[in-house]
């Protein structure tokens, strides 16, 4: 069957797809028209709910397999021998074969997308063997030039790994190798680097960028970020509720954007650098209102917080004995004043969650002081426990399973007064009202319970449920990382009123550094559980004094294509682990003031830098 | 894997003597004199108290156990106090014929178990589902005794195919082993179906059908060795308990297994034989969690490794 466009790779044409509901089919993509040229990459861009990844899964007709179905429209696919298919009608055994040698596909979780119980180099040797004919040993062969040309060292070795001994960004490469084996001409990328750092992240898509220009496939790459698109889009399909709303060339979408929820997508992006002339942070614009500098901090007094050389180790024991250690934080030393937020940044296992939950004890600290107010609360009796736990809230970064979804909201935000007897009764509902108000919710809200709510609805619950005790500090652990971006932005904005109100101290965990860019008054970075820069904010985006930091800063993707980063330069160097022997303790560095208030560790780390 | 084996049979001496100090207390606590159930109703006051030196019984509580763990240690199990035999022959005799009904029985299991589970698993939703889960519903619903006296009917009474019960030729296994094992196999029909159900959803099963690999291979390959993880557990459970023998299936088949032998001592309060044999079931429940561990660790690389 002839299809009528022809790009030459994929040309999808009033695409409609339906899932069994409970009163019958629910359609939850209209109408998608979109096509990919070979050598072409193609950004499918959206938020949650968008219809994306259900576009992927018809493409690939995987949609088979997960209760979808195709119920109208077609998807021209041009295979290598220029044969045009419409693949929402070709046989089941048909779509086997192209799954592989045609299309291929990496997934977002690259944590569980790896079969656990076999070895890595079985899993890439078996599309191997499956499509290109090859005999077990060639097909191992294979593999391991596969490894080499994903940039996994070691290759041999790695091998005869299992899934579970390689980091997530290796293992996102052991999937890229498997899709990659059987040359693809169309490879379908969702979200593939969401669940990665951003130094593997800029790793992963220079790996990527790097290999369509060798093999000149086409790619279809599924992402809600707006600065991995600018980085290596041609064109730019923009979603929203199932249908496509806008399409263009990447410049003309970030250029002159059409369509109104297209603008809002943009502005609601956070753009590293979009504040390096200003020294105290700002809130998001927020519909042509320009918002104010967040000029909180209270100088006087003692700090809210203060915390000294911190340490929190954990022990691994085999056999009753013990053998390593994990220094998840090494004599973290910091502070932060009334009104003042410190951003505490870094990479997964670099133990900034680890000193945020050491701080109220969630996790007992081995070594160091913990001053609340100026008063020592290191060692907990009754009395100074209750303070601490009263005076300092956490916002977690799963508003999902951070509320009991048998409880409604309402009780869930009355708890903390309830515990520390602050209120009950008339009173204790009077303040929960107050309190939906204060977080932006109406007083309906108080009676419903977590599943009735969207993710950004819910941490705005969590929120009012940190306040509800009338904390002097919130520590949020990546609060707003799990929410669309705009929905972070309010969430963000959000917070920094809640901090001009009430003058609360904040210690906000995050790996997104322009985030970061726009809440803090103060930036501290850690790696391998220790500090290596201090400092404020402007001073450490602008003038970064320590390698990793630049390094950090410098793998954010910018979302802007006129300032794509070009090189193709690949590093793929893991971090360390923060994993040691008993007898060898990591090296503590020394912080070196170099500019006013600006401290940076002045040597090697983890053998890095 | 080898220093792995050793850890955890180090790990199995914690749990025997704990196990060993609850059976010797357990009897002890139970009414009776054992030193006048030893002597026989005709014994003077005097030959009681001289069985009960001979026993040990005279001394304090531990070095009674000291000396009864040491006994039991080197399977010196004491008589039975109905046939006056030695216990460790009493259990012997009972012991195989059971431990061969349980391992036959468990090859029905685990053949139909898996296997029905597998094509349901697969299947779901629709015909072969649904009748495999028929099939696991009557086998855990039909009674065993009914189900073995109808098979004596059809086989033994009908066709004079199989003996009606007793111990010996491999024709005596065939209808006791399927009946005991058929009620096992629903069980784990059902329980392979839903550990299936619930791989067959993974990411890594949706990696390999992106491959292209055929279904026939998703589910061989891909799903089954990690859906085979949780029903080691359950395979270890109910070899377990079909090891303390099935005094339901043993009556019907008459069969002389441990079953009957601790129904028939409990009711002759035949103490050094009960206490024998609720040891026996303990270490028998060790060891075969022991060989789930192992099996687990072969399953699972991520725990033979780390």
């Amino acid at each position: 069957m002839t299809v009528t466009p022809n790009s030459g790779l994929l040309d999808v044409t009033g695409l409609r797809v339906a899932f069994p509901g409970e009163d019958g089919p629910v359609t939850v993509i209209h109408e998608l028209d979109l096509s990919v040229a070979p050598g072409e990459t193609l950004a499918l861009v959206g938020e949650s709910g968008s219809g994306k990844s259900v576009t992927a899964l018809a493409v690939t007709r995987l949609l088979d397999f997960a209760g979808g179905r195709i119920t109208a429209g077609m998807v021209g696919f041009t295979d290598a021998t220029g044969v045009t298919l419409d693949l929402t009608t070709a046989p089941g055994e048909v779509m086997r074969r192209l799954r592989g040698p045609e299309i291929a596909m990496v997934f977002q979780e690259p944590m569980t997308s790896l079969n656990p119980v076999l070895r890595v180099g079985e899993q890439i040797a078996e599309a191997v063997m499956l499509h290109q004919g090859l005999g077990q040993a060639a097909a191992m062969v294979e593999a391991r030039r596969l490894l080499d040309r994903v940039r996994i060292a070691d290759s041999a070795r790695q091998l005869r790994r299992f899934p579970f001994e390689l980091s997530g960004g290796m293992r996102q490469r052991v999937m890229i190798a498997i899709a990659l084996s059987c040359r693809p001409r169309l490879l379908i990328a969702d979200e593939p680097t969401t669940a990665l750092d951003v130094t593997v992240q800029a790793q992963v898509l220079r790996l990527l960028r790097t290999l369509q220009a060798e093999t000149g496939m086409g790619m279809i790459f599924i992402t809600h970020d707006m600065g991995v698109v600018a980085e290596l889009a041609d064109r730019v399909a923009v979603m929203r509720l199932g249908r496509k709303v806008e399409e263009g060339s990447v410049e003309q979408i970030f250029a002159a954007p059409q369509h109104p929820y297209t603008r809002t997508l943009l502005a609601a992006v956070p753009v590293l650098g979009s504040l390096s002339g200003e020294t105290l942070p700002r809130a998001f614009d927020n519909e042509g209102v320009h918002a104010q500098p967040q000029d909180t901090v209270v100088a006087k007094g003692p700090p809210v917080i203060e915390i000294v050389g911190l340490t929190t180790r954990f022990d691994v024991r085999r056999n009753f004995r013990l053998r390593a250690r994990v220094h998840a934080v090494e004599h973290v030393s910091l502070s932060v004043r009334p009104g003042e937020t410190l951003a505490l940044v870094g990479e997964s296992g670099c133990g900034k969650s680890t000193t945020g939950r050491s701080i109220i004890r969630l996790e007992q600290p081995s070594a160091g002081t913990i001053l609340l107010d100026g008063e020592d609360v290191t060692t907990l009796d009754h009395e100074r426990e209750a303070r601490l736990r009263r005076e300092v809230q956490f916002v977690f970064q799963d508003p999902f399973a951070s509320l009991n979804p048998r409880l409604t909201v309402g009780f869930s935000i009355a708890e903390p007064m309830l515990t520390h007897r602050l209120a009950r009764g008339a009173e204790a509902e009077r303040r929960v009202l107050h309190l939906l108000r204060e977080v932006g919710l109406t007083a309906e809200y108080a009676q419903r319970y977590p599943h009735e709510m969207s993710g950004g609805q819910r941490q705005r619950v969590c929120i009012a449920r940190a306040l509800a005790s009338k904390p002097r500090l919130i520590i949020a652990d990546e609060a707003v990382a799990a929410l669309d971006v705009s929905i972070r932005a309010q969430v963000v904005n959000l917070l920094m009123g809640l901090q001009q109100r009430l003058g609360l101290a904040m210690l906000f965990i995050s790996h997104d550094m322009a985030v970061v860019e726009r809440v803090s008054h103060r930036v501290a970075v850690m790696y391998l559980g220790q500090i290596v820069e201090i400092g404020p904010r402007r001073a450490v985006f602008t003038a970064p004094a320590h390698a990793y930091t630049e390094r950090l800063l410098s793998a954010v993707p910018v979302p802007d294509p006129a300032r794509r980063n070009r090189s193709m330069v690949l590093d793929d160097t893991e971090v360390p682990s923060p994993l040691r022997p008993i007898d060898q303790p990591p090296i503590l560095a020394p912080l070196v003031q170099v500019g006013p208030d600006h401290f940076v560790a002045r040597h090697s780390v983890g053998g890095h830098y | 894997m080898l220093t792995y084996l050793a850890r955890r049979l180090a790990g199995t001496i914690p749990v025997l003597l704990a196990v060993s100090i609850f059976v010797f207390g357990f009897v002890h606590a139970l009414p009776g004199d054992p030193a006048r159930l030893e002597a026989g109703p005709e014994a003077s006051p005097a030959d009681i108290e001289a069985i009960r030196h001979d026993m040990g019984l005279d001394g304090p509580i531990w070095t009674q156990y000291l000396r009864w763990a040491g006994n039991t240690a080197q399977f010196k199990l004491g008589r039975s106090s109905k046939t006056r035999q030695p216990v460790a022959e009493v259990i012997g005799e009972r012991f195989f014929p059971t431990l061969w009904l349980t391992i036959v029985s468990m090859i029905w299991a685990t053949v139909l178990g898996v296997g029905i589970g597998v094509l349901s698993g697969v299947g779901r939703g629709r015909w072969q589902d649904k009748t495999g889960m028929v099939f696991a519903i009557s086998g855990v619903s039909f009674p065993g005794f009914w189900l073995g006296l109808l098979l004596i009917d059809l086989f033994s009474v009908r066709l004079g195919w199989l003996p009606t019960g007793g111990y010996g030729s491999w024709q005596n296994f065939v209808m006791p082993s399927f009946t005991l094992g058929l009620s096992v196999a629903a069980v784990m029909a059902r329980f392979t179906r839903s550990a299936f159900v619930e791989i067959m959803a993974e990411d890594y099963v949706r990696t390999a059908r992106m491959k292209g690999v055929p279904e026939r291979l998703v589910a061989w390959k891909h799903t089954l060795r990690n859906a085979l993880i949780p029903v080691i557990t359950l395979t270890g459970l109910q070899f377990g308990f079909l090891l303390g023998g099935a005094v339901v299936i043993e009556t019907v088949f008459s069969w002389p297994g441990l079953g009957r032998l601790l129904i028939d001592s409990v009711s002759f309060r035949d103490y050094p034989v009960i206490q024998a044999e609720i040891m026996l079931f303990s270490v028998e429940f060790v060891l075969i969690n022991l060989a789930v561990d192992v099996l687990y660790a072969v399953a699972n690389p991520e725990i033979r490794l780390k």
